[in-house]
């Protein structure tokens, strides 16, 4: 099955009833595997105008309580901005599949990268958090996929499956199980407001046609949901315990590999690169190397990093020029080293090598 | 139940200046929903960004109020996913013409089953007076200080060119045809697109001789020129004046729509 396909399937078996999107390549595929599919399972798929029309319809979507997801790369994730963060200002579950391709602008259609990994945790205007997976086969396309439907609906947010091109292109044989874990929205309780949280940070839901009469807003709102724009007690409140509910739970959702925890040279890697990664730690147990294989990304599991406690450098390739290596460096004491491939092209082993060998003799 | 009942009462006072018309719209649109014995649980308003935007804040059902210029997106993902409720969108003539012109064209094309009712004060009045798309040529405002030079979108043309099933125009002084309409816009499965002309005092009329709301009234009342009364002008080769707004219902057809309980 291909990558792009498996995200399909995953999004259905994790309860995705409504998909609206828009063509782009190298995620087109999504779209197509949704057109087949929804109309035989009682679902929905409309293909909008734009990629803004496309978030727009799934947020709708969400508040008739239906899980809802769409697809896109770079130019049209760029489009999405605006209302990704009308989704997490309002705490609408949805799940946006970004098969990243080579940018800036226009850039490498067919080609892979990740460097839209800054783009998703910080691309939409004021303060935010969000949860981010990467998957790294055609299985953790479907997996993760399911994960990140859990994830959304569990934290009433957006969740992003960062793939890249490779991922989303490659065929590979995957195993679909008969069963997979699906969280459902937990619905708002009568006598509470629709906007009143938890001790998790999470209000219930109120779905749309079911009595609550909600109003939903992008601006600043209270906890009935009515706007309350200038009360800046109340603005930090609300910002304080978006970010946190999604933060504070970064332990308990953090999803890693982690390899020869002995190591002194260890690889932070995430989505198509772990796949050079894993081939020269397996050529090469002699070199003693260690990989940190990041199946979530965001909400960055710093913890991890103590996984190693006998790094002397961390090596971070990534099909970008840094971002999570930055992040890397955020956290620990010892030499962060960015191993960047730009073109679209997977890391060879012989730059891993050649990587590692530089890294030794600093 | 009386149309006051489908307002969120503590939510009221609302924000719209004096004079302002988004009430009286606001109004006869309520009057049309409650004339239909819609259910306030079953219903839900969408509206985008814009002072006729926060319309739906100020209803007692579900209420969706979005970015600028995609509510008409937005419905469309709640009408798709849930045929059964009804859905109702409130924009303006920034909102809609200008940064949502696609979703319009689109949402018309799709002729999806929503009713669009359109607060056109030919201005930009939550930020203060800048022209719109639908500014005559001529108009003073913030950004057009020296008349504004662009021509004006029809936006009953378009509606109708685009395949919305039903597509009218009325002005706040129409507050009785304005009622009547939007009720044929419920009824109507499809897309219908309800123009209303409304005056913003504040914002419009300060600069351009319609500053007090008796002035407004009175420009819609002599300026207005029944549908009917135009087509003949036009058939019969008469001239007729270039700042008429032209009222009525501009099409009413029963073309597929989508988001039609089947």
């Amino acid at each position: 099955m291909q990558g792009n396909t498996a995200s399909a399937e995953g999004a259905i078996a994790a309860g995705c009833r409504f998909f609206g999107g828009y063509p782009i390549t190298p995620s087109t595929e999504v779209a197509e595997a949704m057109a087949r599919r929804m109309p035989k399972i009682g679902g929905v798929f409309v293909q909008m105008e734009d990629e803004i029309a496309s978030i727009a319809a799934v947020i709708g979507a969400s508040w008739t309580g239906k899980k809802a997801m769409t697809s896109t790369s770079g130019p049209g994730f760029s489009l999405m901005l605006e209302n990704i963060g009308f989704a997490l200002m309002t705490e609408t579950p949805l799940v946006i599949v970004n098969v990243q391709r080579g940018g800036p602008s226009t850039g490498q259609p067919t080609m892979s990268a990740q460097g839209d990994m800054l783009q998703c945790r910080f691309g939409s205007h004021g303060d935010m958090a969000v949860i981010a997976l990467a998957p790294d086969s055609v299985q953790e396309m479907y997996d993760l996929t399911v994960k990140a439907f859990n994830l959304a609906e569990r934290f009433r947010c957006p969740a992003f499956l960062m793939a890249d091109e490779i991922i989303g292109h490659m065929r590979e044989r995957i195993e679909l199980p008969d069963h997979v874990d699906v969280v459902d929205r937990r619905p708002l309780e009568s006598g509470h407001l629709p906007y009143e949280a938890g001790e998790d940070g999470v209000p219930g839901f109120p779905v749309f046609g079911t009595g609550h009469r909600v109003h939903v807003t992008g601006l600043t709102h209270d906890e009935r949901g009515y706007p309350v724009t200038t009360d800046p007690v109340l603005h930090e409140a609300l910002v304080r315990r978006l970010v946190g509910k999604v933060e504070n739970a970064r332990r308990e959702i953090a999803d890693y590999r982690v390899t020869n925890p002995d190591a002194e040279v260890v690889f932070v890697c995430y989505g198509s690169p772990a796949r050079a990664v894993q081939q020269v730690v397996a050529d090469h147990p002699d070199l003693g190397l260690g990989i940190l294989r990041l199946r979530l990304v965001w909400p960055f599991p710093e913890h991890a990093l103590a996984e190693f406690p006998n790094a002397r450098v961390f090596l971070v390739p990534e099909q970008n020029l840094g971002q999570v290596a930055r992040e890397v460096e955020r956290h620990v004491l010892v030499p962060v080293v960015s191993v960047p491939k730009l073109g679209g092209e997977l890391h060879t082993p012989a730059e891993l090598l050649r990587a590692i060998e530089e890294a030794r003799s600093r | 139940m009386s149309f006051a009942d489908w307002l969120r009462a503590d939510r009221l006072p609302h924000i719209w200046c004096s004079g302002c018309s988004n009430g009286t719209i606001l109004n006869c649109t309520l009057a049309a929903v409650e004339a239909e014995g819609w259910d306030p649980d079953r219903t839900v308003f969408v509206s985008g960004i814009g002072c006729s935007s926060r319309a739906p804040g100020y209803i007692s059902t579900d209420s969706l109020h979005t970015t600028h210029g995609r509510a008409l997106a937005f419905a469309t993902g709640v009408k798709l996913a849930d045929p059964s409720l009804n859905v109702v969108v409130f924009t303006g003539d920034g909102d809609l013409a200008a940064i949502g012109g696609n979703h319009f064209i689109h949402a018309c094309r799709r002729n999806i089953d929503l009713t669009v009712v359109c607060m056109n004060n030919l201005i930009y009045g939550m930020t203060g007076g800048q022209g719109s798309p639908t500014t005559p040529i001529g108009a003073l405002s913030t950004t057009t200080p020296y008349g504004a030079s662009e021509p004006a979108f029809d936006l009953v043309a378009l509606a109708v060119a685009a395949g919305a099933n039903h597509v009218a125009r009325w002005t706040a002084y129409h507050v009785r045809e304005l009622e009547r309409a939007v009720q044929t816009g419920l009824e109507t499965p499809g897309l219908s697109f309800i123009e209303v002309r409304a005056g913003c005092p504040t914002n419009y009329g300060r600069k351009n001789r319609l500053r007090e709301v008796t002035d407004l009234a009175e420009y819609f009342r002599t300026k207005s020129m029944l549908k009917a009364k135009f087509d003949r002008l036009v058939a019969e080769g008469r001239p007729v004046p270039s700042d008429a707004i032209v009222v009525g219902e501009f099409v009413r057809r029963s073309n597929p729509a989508m988001g039609v309980v089947p």
